[in-house]
């Protein structure tokens, strides 16, 4: 029997992990929305502004935000690794990679409590 | 020390006319290549396109039906979109097909080919009946 010595942060399972949670967030969301604008269809503007002006969609939606942070985070940045080899360009582009993915984030907020 | 085995010239077999032309991937291999790059498009820029159409239509009426009726009535828009729905409809299949994988579901050669083709067919489908309620 081989024994190894587990070194390291271990959080290559704990993004493995968020990035499956965080999928079945936004998997569960889209489909909620999607069943809910074919209900409505053709959606008014009197609908489309009365289904995010409810506490809980605002909510789920934020919930949706977060999760599409952190999961493209994991994804965009296991890409860079993958494929973008200079250390220097890589750190840059996942700095890049954050600040969007927090704009975006902001950017939701902004829109979701005007 | 420099030895003769670090000066061999090894060969490079990604270049692009291999990727373009040589290498054959097979279904779940086009599956998983395709994840990645509906993935990466819906990081940027379909995240920050979504974004932008909801902060119009739910600003005002007219955002609304500017978004509604015109904006969406552009033939690049509408091309657009529905790539966004088809980037969207294959991450989603093929993030489910995944999630079963995980789970050791679906693992064997045979049963792994056919649903790669269920995912490729089930997102095409999908593109299409949505593109078919957007025109």
């Amino acid at each position: 029997m081989v024994k190894r010595l587990v070194v390291g942060a271990h959080y290559g399972l704990r993004d493995w992990l968020a990035q499956r949670v965080t999928a079945a967030i936004m998997a569960l969301y889209s489909v909620i929305v999607a069943v809910i604008v074919f209900q409505n269809s053709p959606l008014t503007y009197a609908v489309w502004k009365d289904l995010f002006a409810q506490g809980w969609m605002r909510v789920a939606t934020l919930l949706f935000a977060a999760s599409l942070a952190w999961h493209a985070w994991v994804g965009v940045r296991d890409i860079l690794m993958d494929y973008v080899r200079p250390d220097g360009v890589r750190l840059t582009l996942q700095i890049f990679t954050l600040l969007l993915l927090a704009a975006y984030v902001g950017w939701a907020v902004q829109i979701l409590w005007r | 020390m420099a030895s003769a085995s670090a000066k061999k010239i090894r060969p490079k077999y990604l270049t692009l006319p291999a990727i373009l032309f040589e290498i054959r991937l097979p279904v779940p291999g086009w599956v998983s290549i395709l994840h990645r790059i509906s993935g990466a498009l819906l990081f940027f820029p379909f995240t920050a396109w979504v974004l932008y159409l909801l902060d119009t239509s739910l600003r005002s009426e007219q955002g609304f039906q500017y978004v509604k009726t015109q904006y969406l009535d552009l033939p690049l828009v509408k091309l657009g979109l529905l790539l966004f729905i088809w980037a969207f409809c294959h991450h989603f299949c093929a993030g489910i097909r995944y999630l079963f994988l995980d789970l050791d579901k679906g693992i064997e050669l045979r049963t792994a080919r056919i649903t790669s083709w269920l995912v490729i067919g089930a997102s095409l489908a999908l593109t299409a009946l949505f593109g078919a309620k957007l025109w």
